[in-house]
């Protein structure tokens, strides 16, 4: 399968991502410009191309992130939107460019996600206080003190571990060993690819007896914190069938790019509910892209603890309904398996700067459909699928496609 | 006690400006029942300073069709212990006082 170039369709022209790392010598800033001019250069295209630009980073979501990239790229003028969406931010910013360009505003643009988090610590944990502690009703609702910890766990590990167990409740043969799986999977696969944080192997054994974080997530089942950059250049097919025989060879199409919230279940109050927006996200875009989860050569999916990604297979329908136990057990998701999830290495192990992330798994479907992703490769991939998702909640999915041209 | 729209059912610990299912704009207080099951849990082993760990964090699903969050108490924290699908019941327990002395108590499930 493989996609032909129609005036509507959007590209993906130019990718890159730096490696995700601890980068105390550089800021943000300097990672998305060097992710920026990369991307545009992998595109073959200058920054006087570009209409328009997205730019995603949650934790200086009003930093003015994106014109402070074309401060160091180009000061052109064009439109400039900075967004943040939890989690799925870096989704948002190629989204806000794949709108734009649908609705004929640009022909080419730029979207970049990037964060800088260091050893930002728990995510969810809040801060210590250090004043005199006095219970006094006070808010919206009256509370005399913050509920973490006495009315159940905000902590980010805890509220993923939740969501996997609410699945391990609903169906039989899921529990810590598949979870843990999935953790030996992603680390095994970032062995192999040069950008990932960490690029590890660790034993099931190894991984099961690492310090509990949040029962069933060990601290090898959860995501690092990081910083990173990644960028893509996107274009309208009317553009690009102008271009290059070289550049429309190594361009891949935008099949299919959808965003969700979640809608009302009868728990949502009491739990993020991660799974309804997942799999109304998934039908939607395997409608727009005419394809189904059998026709995918590999998934990038959200890993944010082990938990979170074993419910994916079932929201992404890569496994038989209720069936995720028995999907990473058969050895599915493995890169040799039926359908390879995270050969990247996942967020476990390739790591989480936030806003990066949802930049960062499209490069990675674009680079293994180009067939230029070095010994990582998933051999002669023509389709791939990216998602993402952040809590209170927003999630994006990518179908994209390699070029027939 | 929680909100419950009067229009479609829906129930809510905090008050909403109209219901998140139906838009209706109307709410009654309603009582919940004490027993449940325990639908998801989690063990908390790190959590932010001051935090005691470890602790049960649970999803629990009321009889009456209410979802509760808390956590279980009088229950040893281990997953030999606690088991998905457990029969719960309403409890409360002290968290602690202030500076001045005052305690606080909070809601929580203890196994049925």
């Amino acid at each position: 399968m493989s996609a032909r170039i129609s005036p509507d369709s959007v590209w993906v022209l130019g990718a890159h991502m730096t490696r995700f790392a601890r980068y105390g010598d550089r800021d943000l800033i300097d990672l998305a410009s060097e992710s920026a001019l990369a991307a545009l250069a992998d595109g073959e295209v200058a920054v006087g191309d570009i209409d328009i630009l997205a730019c995603g980073s949650l934790f200086q979501a009003t930093g003015a992130v994106g014109q402070r990239i074309q401060k160091q790229i180009g000061q052109t003028g064009v439109p400039v939107y900075n967004v943040a969406n939890a989690c799925a931010t870096g989704a948002t910013a190629i989204r806000t460019v794949i709108m734009a360009i649908k609705a004929g505003e640009a022909e080419i643009g730029l979207a970049v996600g990037v964060e800088q988090m260091g050893k930002m610590g728990l995510l969810g944990a809040g801060g210590a206080k250090r004043e005199k502690k006095v219970f006094e009703p006070s808010g919206r609702y009256g509370a005399v003190t913050g509920v973490d910890g006495h009315l159940g766990t905000e902590t980010m590990p805890g509220v993923f571990a939740q969501a996997g167990m609410a699945y391990a409740h609903d169906h039989d043969g899921v529990g810590f060993e598949q979870f843990a799986r999935v953790a030996y999977k992603n680390h095994l696969h970032s062995t192999l690819n040069p950008l990932a944080q960490y690029q590890k192997e660790f034993a099931l054994e190894e991984i099961m007896e690492s310090p509990m974080m949040s029962y069933p997530n060990t601290l090898l089942m959860c995501c690092p914190t990081g910083d990173g950059a990644a960028a893509v250049v996107l274009a309208s097919g009317e553009r690009l069938a102008s271009m290059p025989a070289h550049v429309r060879r190594r361009a891949v199409k935008v099949s299919a790019s959808v965003l969700t919230s979640d809608p009302f279940t009868e728990d949502c109050h009491v739990q993020p509910d991660v799974n309804t927006l997942t799999r109304n996200a998934a039908a939607q875009a395997y409608e727009a892209a005419g394809v189904g989860p059998e026709d995918l050569d590999l998934v990038e999916l959200h890993d944010c603890f082990a938990t979170a990604e074993l419910i994916h297979y079932d929201n992404l329908g890569l496994c038989e309904p209720g069936g995720a136990g028995a999907f990473i057990d058969s050895g599915g998701p493995f890169r040799d398996g039926a359908t390879p999830v995270n050969v990247s290495g996942g967020l476990i192990s390739k790591g989480h700067p936030i806003g990066a992330t949802g930049v960062a798994n499209v490069y990675e479907i674009t680079t293994h459909l180009r067939g230029e992703a070095g010994d990582r490769q998933v051999e002669g991939a023509t389709v791939g699928l990216a998602h993402v998702i952040g809590l209170a909640s927003a999630c994006g999915v990518h179908i994209l496609e390699k070029s027939a041209a | 006690m929680a909100q419950e729209c009067t229009a479609c059912g829906a129930r809510f610990f905090d008050r909403r400006n109209a219901c998140a299912r139906c838009g209706s704009t109307e709410f009654k207080p309603v009582t919940v029942d004490d027993s449940g099951e325990l639908r998801a849990f989690t063990i908390v082993h790190r959590a932010a300073p001051g935090i005691p760990v470890p602790f049960v964090s649970a999803i629990v699903r009321i009889d009456d069709g209410t979802w509760v969050r808390s956590n279980v108490v009088n229950c040893d924290p281990t997953p030999e212990a606690v088991q998905l699908g457990m029969r719960l019941r309403f409890t409360t327990y002290p968290i602690g006082a202030d500076d001045d002395g005052t305690e606080a108590v909070a809601f929580g499930y203890e196994p049925a």
